[in-house]
């Protein structure tokens, strides 16, 4: 029996959006508790507490946060620190930050103010994507509130001046990449840097910073307020805590939902999402981790757990854990051209590989969701895929390869088929996918 | 990528309105003195929020108020797809299209749309709607979705099917913003008839906010 995540040891506790997301009512649910208490600790114990929970980035990369917040310098030299929030979701599958910052926004400025007291920052960006439109309004309107409750600005009750700024895009999937995000936040196209030298180093305005995702600050106040064992006790080792995990596609009731690591991806499903449309048995794939992440076909869900050692070792990963799933009825070849539309969209168009690469997987998607190609061209597909992962400057190309690799690791027999009925006259019928 | 041009009909000048000028100033406020190019995509979105799109002497107008050279503005106004780089319809509909809303159903709405509107970007013979297919617009759990822009707002509407999505056309007919958020009744992205979790009531009495003793801290360290 799986031990589920009591509501108790939930952080998110407004993730649903049913109670009031301002002030008085995000105090009464904890928020803003004790944190004077946690700046009183000073940023060296904070960063020990967030090392100590095992807490990972939420954003897909899976980095050691406490780590990454030590790679700050120690001393604020002439130039000042910066915290960056990564408010730009746009992972295909993944919509956990934006129920965090209509609901529950106290929990991310609260964070915002504990992470750059860490890192000795003095203001915070957080940078929303430019549809979020709504989203935004409500954040602001939650910085307001803390200004004028002096829990941040100068001079506040804290005793760390702090400025936290919204910051927004409008449109580029690429600017969720933290260099790319720093470009744009610098009033640029968002293109990403090469690295090093790292944002620790410069980033925002040539100065240090640290880029981190939502949930990732947002869960921080929390994890000091009830301990960092407490945290560190849900999820298996180097996996640790709880996570929302947004559940989309062939489900009877898709969801976002907070639960404990290492949760089985049936038992999330079933016990959260309604189950698969049709029954569990109706089950084709899942894209575990948002778009980016290769699919793993119905056998292997039956027993994987949702973390990040038990998804890479199944050659997928946790990404943003947004589970994408499709039931029988799912023509996969072109779900996956669909991804690689938009990955071809969303190119920069900075690198090569990448600019011409992710145009060309997506035609030749295209083609093959039709049955008009042959055997011979899918490992040329997967040979292209493979000169585009690794080959640029930033993960957009790992992105758009690793579906495309996932699709003809596990249904190379369904292109196979669908090849073999074109050639023999009975090709499928199938509209065009994108608008192009 | 995509490739994106400015329009070749242009007008002949463009200014911020009050309204406008009163936004750029919170803006403007939020960035260091010498780092004012931060404020440009703001610029570029209150821009088309004042007329619908935006123009190429927009471009040049937020140049100069920011000291940007002009060509570094149109390189972010052509980078980044919300910018309506032409006019659109009043009541703009952005039909998401990637794959999680695609397994729910968006073919449907944007054959509904077609039907209705016609093709992608053609403004209808009234000025009123027009459409297009956007990339995921990160509601995924409420698919399939569309966003509705008009000069006052900028509202997911979730859920949809071909017939919800046509009240909701109806309505902004009308002159009327219908509610948005899901368009089947339930509360933001809670599963569908209410979720079996966060129903423990004593995370919402209060006490949660008494008093409490950091666990793991001992005694207080000298501030940094």
């Amino acid at each position: 029996m799986v031990q589920l995540l009591e509501d108790k040891d939930r952080i998110f506790l407004n993730l649903f959006g049913r109670e009031d997301p301002g002030l008085a009512a995000a105090k009464k649910r904890g928020a803003w508790n004790a944190t004077k208490d946690m700046i009183d600790m000073g940023p060296e114990w904070i960063v020990d507490q967030v090392k100590a929970s095992g807490l990972r980035g939420r954003g897909g990369a899976g980095f050691p946060t406490g780590l990454k917040w030590s790679f700050m310098p120690k001393e604020v030299g002439a130039r000042p620190h910066y915290l960056v929030v990564n408010a730009d979701e746009s992972e295909p599958g993944t919509c956990k930050d934006r129920e965090i910052m209509r609901n529950d926004p106290h929990l991310l400025v609260e964070g915002c103010l504990v992470a750059s007291f860490a890192m000795r920052a003095h203001a915070c960006y957080i940078y929303i994507r430019g549809e979020y439109v709504d989203e935004r309004i409500a954040l602001e309107k939650a910085i307001k509130e803390a200004y004028e409750a002096k829990l941040i600005g100068k001079n506040n009750i804290h005793g760390w001046d702090f400025d936290c700024y919204v910051h927004h895009g409008a449109g580029a999937y690429i600017c969720g990449e933290e260099t790319a995000l720093l470009e744009s936040l610098e009033g640029k196209k968002g293109q990403p840097r090469l690295k090093p030298p790292f944002p620790a180093n410069a980033g925002l305005y040539g100065c240090p910073t640290t880029v981190n995702n939502v949930e990732s600050i947002a869960v921080a106040p929390t994890i000091i307020r009830r301990g960092a064992e407490w945290f560190a006790g849900f999820g298996r080792q180097g996996n640790t805590g709880t996570k929302v995990f947004s559940i989309s596609g062939h489900v009877n009731k898709p969801c976002n939902i907070e639960e404990t690591m290492s949760i089985p991806l049936k038992t999330l499903i079933e016990t959260h999402a309604g189950g698969v449309r049709g029954g569990w048995e109706n089950l084709k794939a899942v894209i575990p981790g948002g778009s980016s992440v290769p699919c793993l076909p119905a056998d292997t869900c039956h027993d994987i757990l949702m973390d990040f050692d038990a998804l890479r070792d199944e050659k997928s990963g946790l990404g943003t854990a947004a589970v994408i799933v499709m039931d029988k009825s799912t023509d996969i070849i072109k779900a996956i051209a669909r991804i690689s539309y938009f990955y071809k969209h969303e190119s920069c168009g900075q690198c090569t590989p990448c600019r011409e690469g992710t145009g060309w997987m997506w035609r030749v998607l295209e083609r093959m969701a039709r049955g008009e190609s042959s055997t011979d061209e899918i490992d040329k597909l997967l040979d292209v895929a493979s000169q585009v992962e690794g080959h640029t400057i930033c993960a957009l190309g790992d992105a758009a390869a690793w579906p495309v690799q996932g699709l003809i690791r596990h249904f190379r027999h369904e292109i196979e088929g669908r090849i073999n009925a074109y050639r023999a006259g009975k090709p499928v019928a199938v509209s065009a996918v994108a608008a192009e | 990528m995509s490739a994106r041009k400015i329009a070749l009909e242009q007008p002949e000048s463009f200014s911020f309105s009050k309204q406008s000028e009163k936004e750029i100033k919170f803006w403007m406020n939020k960035y260091p003195e010498s780092k004012k190019a931060s404020a440009v995509i703001p610029m570029l979105w209150i821009a088309q929020k004042q007329e619908g799109w935006v123009s190429e002497p927009a471009m040049r107008e937020i140049a100069d108020r920011l000291g940007m050279p002009k060509i570094r503005v149109m390189e972010v106004a052509t980078f980044y797809t919300m910018f309506n780089l032409e006019p659109a319809g009043e009541v703009f509909i952005q039909v998401c299209g990637t794959t999680p809303c695609w397994l729910r159903g968006s073919d449907e709405l944007k054959k509904l749309c077609e039907d209705k509107i016609g093709p992608q970007r053609h403004v209808s013979e009234d000025g009123k709607f027009s459409w297009l297919e956007v990339e995921c617009l990160g509601a995924c759990a409420n698919a399939p979705m569309v966003q509705i822009s008009t000069r006052d707002s900028d509202h997911y509407y979730e859920d949809l099917t071909p017939e919800r999505l046509t009240v909701v056309m109806e309505a902004f007919a009308r002159g009327e913003t219908p509610k948005p958020g899901s368009q089947n009744g339930r509360s933001c992205s809670e599963a569908e008839g209410g979720s079996s979790a966060l129903t423990d009531k004593s995370l919402y009495d209060g006490s949660l906010a008494k008093k409490i003793k950091l666990p793991n801290a001992g005694p207080k360290k000298e501030k940094a």
